[in-house]
């Protein structure tokens, strides 16, 4: 295992990753915070240190449209967007995950207009769950590297072929450097082969690709897909141990427990914020107080298994979301009590929605919600609660 | 860890200068370093932050950077209250000027000026004083050696810019090192 290290964003180390994954194909449309992958990857194509055709195209539906047309060659597509970009190729995110395309993409967390907001949060990919993507979360851009690398290996797996989409937090990850460490394409190319599919237009074998069904099959193909989804769990759980072997970084596949061996309260965290909580963690643990940490990397496939698992001995977990689906709850807890609603005895558990727009959720705030968590008073407790908000509320 | 806030505006490189002391530390120190600018939109001219951290450990804290140990000014007409906001007891401000004395504001902390626009007007022909502040914050500090500074500017930054910008670097040091 060799490395080289370098001290880039978080944005520059998805672009270098996708470099060592030797895309055959890049089509993407610039948009904050995800424009420099795009800019970096240009200048790669142009530099000639990647061998790949780079699309400009005129909008985000084009780029996952360009990106369906590669994978039904059988070539490997990526591309990478965020926000109001990412609800522009939805239809295509359907479209691709139904024809089991293995695109890998990256996008960049950032908040939904309007108001209109550069800043991040997760309402963006948190909305598109039902596209049939596997949806990763990292949490430095170490991570982003080596789960862009991960992606395909997972996404082109044949039990899988389903399409993967990589997020990091807008501006927390996206624009903030780092140190990195760099792995050789040579290791990358044993660990990544060429992509080798049946899936695919050849001449040699016709075939029909993105075909229409009728009622008499539509239910067995969304069958397959969702099949094909469940059986991603084993696959990503080998990927991670595979990848760690090779290049001495494992993440724990699905999720990531800190600190959970003995706790009375669990928090759960998705992205960046995952990073702050291990401090206040920390900082609890060594006043004596048991608490735990669970890094929810992966919102498809859910690892719901997991989550019932880490749940039996504790009194109470918390979940912060950062984003809301309007008039309910937030999107992460939802699924959390969805698990937790298989269990025989279950904890409570209790929503926290903050960091939206970018709103900064600092070590004071999660010290509060670990404090809460630990506080009985579950008649007065809210199950929906909002973090650090700036106006009276009047309920 | 050791938190340092830069203020400039935009065009300054005062996020670059950010960068190019964390790649500094964690490239040629075997530190771990996290360089951010103000996070929005980026214009021309505008009052800007960088935020460059540096530890021994990993650094996992992501929130917002609300203390400092050293705050440095590219820019003196940057000037208000919000530029000691945060400092640390003890904590130094770095200011580019030739008069810090005519600024009530800054009265009770520590306080290093250097004229960093006229070094940087000698060597580079024009009013780019991140290097220099570069300089002089590795002169009233030990955020990193001098050497890493040279190398890390060596590494991050264009080539053409290179030499001039090390000389810089290497002067505003030394102006500042001649006068503590």
């Amino acid at each position: 295992m060799s490395n080289n290290k370098c001290f880039v964003s978080g944005d520059e180390a998805v672009a270098l990753g996708a470099r060592l994954a030797r895309p055959n194909v890049i089509s993407a449309y610039p948009i904050t915070p995800q424009t420099i992958v795009v800019e970096r990857l240009s200048e790669f194509v142009e530099d000639g240190s990647l061998e790949a055709e780079f699309m400009h195209v005129e909008s985000e539906h084009s780029a996952m449209s360009a990106a369906m047309g590669v994978s039904s060659v059988g070539a490997r597509a990526f591309t990478a967007t965020s926000s109001q970009g990412l609800l522009h190729m939805s239809e295509g995110l359907h479209y691709a995950s139904g024809a089991r395309f293995p695109i890998v993409m990256m996008n960049a967390n950032r908040a939904l207009a309007v108001p209109w907001s550069i800043y991040g949060d997760q309402s963006d990919s948190m909305s598109q769950l039902n596209s049939g993507w596997i949806q990763v979360y990292v949490e430095d851009a170490q991570e982003a590297l080596d789960m862009t690398i991960q992606a395909y290996k997972i996404a082109e797996d044949g039990n899988v072929l389903t399409p993967f989409m990589v997020n990091l937090d807008g501006f927390i990850l996206t624009h903030t450097y780092e140190l990195l460490n760099l792995p050789n394409q040579e290791e990358v190319d044993e660990f990544l082969p060429k992509y080798e599919t049946e899936n695919k237009m050849d001449l040699e074998n016709p075939k029909s690709l993105c075909f229409s069904s009728t009622p008499l099959d539509n239910l067995e193909f969304k069958y397959q897909q969702h099949m094909a989804m469940i059986n991603s769990k084993e696959v990503i759980e080998k990927v991670d141990k595979d990848y760690g072997d090779k290049f001495g970084r494992y993440y724990g596949g699905l999720i990531e427990e800190y600190k959970c061996d003995d706790a009375s309260v669990l928090l759960v965290t998705v992205g960046s914020v995952t990073g702050t909580a291990r401090v206040v963690v920390d900082n609890m643990r060594s006043e004596g107080i048991k608490v735990g940490l669970v890094k929810l990397r992966y919102m498809r496939p859910f690892p719901e298994e997991k989550i019932i698992e880490l749940s039996k001995n504790v009194d109470k977990i918390g979940v912060i979301d950062k984003n809301i689906s309007h008039g309910y709850e937030g999107t992460v807890f939802t699924h959390i009590n969805s698990a937790l609603s298989k269990m025989n005895n279950s904890p409570k558990a209790i929503n926290f929605i903050g960091g939206m727009g970018g709103r900064d959720i600092s070590k004071e705030d999660i010290k509060e919600i670990f404090k809460s968590l630990l506080t009985t008073n579950e008649d007065k407790e809210k199950t929906v609660q909002f973090i650090g908000m700036g106006c009276e509320i009047d309920e | 860890m050791i938190e340092i806030r830069w203020h400039g505006r935009g065009g300054q490189g005062s996020f670059t200068v950010a960068r190019l002391l964390g790649a500094s530390a964690a490239l040629y120190e075997d530190k771990y370093a996290l360089s951010f600018p103000s996070f929005g939109p980026e214009r021309r001219g505008a009052p800007v932050l960088g935020f460059t951290k540096i530890h021994e450990k990993k650094i996992n804290d992501r929130s917002e950077v609300k203390t400092c140990d050293y705050v440095v000014l590219l820019d003196e007409t940057l000037i208000n209250e919000n530029v000691v906001k945060g400092l640390k007891e003890n904590g130094t401000i770095i200011i580019n000027s030739k008069n810090p004395g005519r600024y009530d504001i800054l009265k009770g902390f520590n306080v290093v000026a250097i004229d960093a626009t006229s070094i940087a007007l000698d060597i580079l022909k024009r009013p780019i004083t991140n290097t220099a502040m570069l300089g002089a914050l590795i002169a009233v500090s030990d955020v990193v050696k001098l050497e890493s500074a040279v190398k890390g500017i060596e590494s991050e930054m264009k080539k053409s810019i290179v030499n001039k910008n090390i000389e810089v670097l290497k002067k505003a040091y030394e102006t500042v090192k001649g006068v503590k």
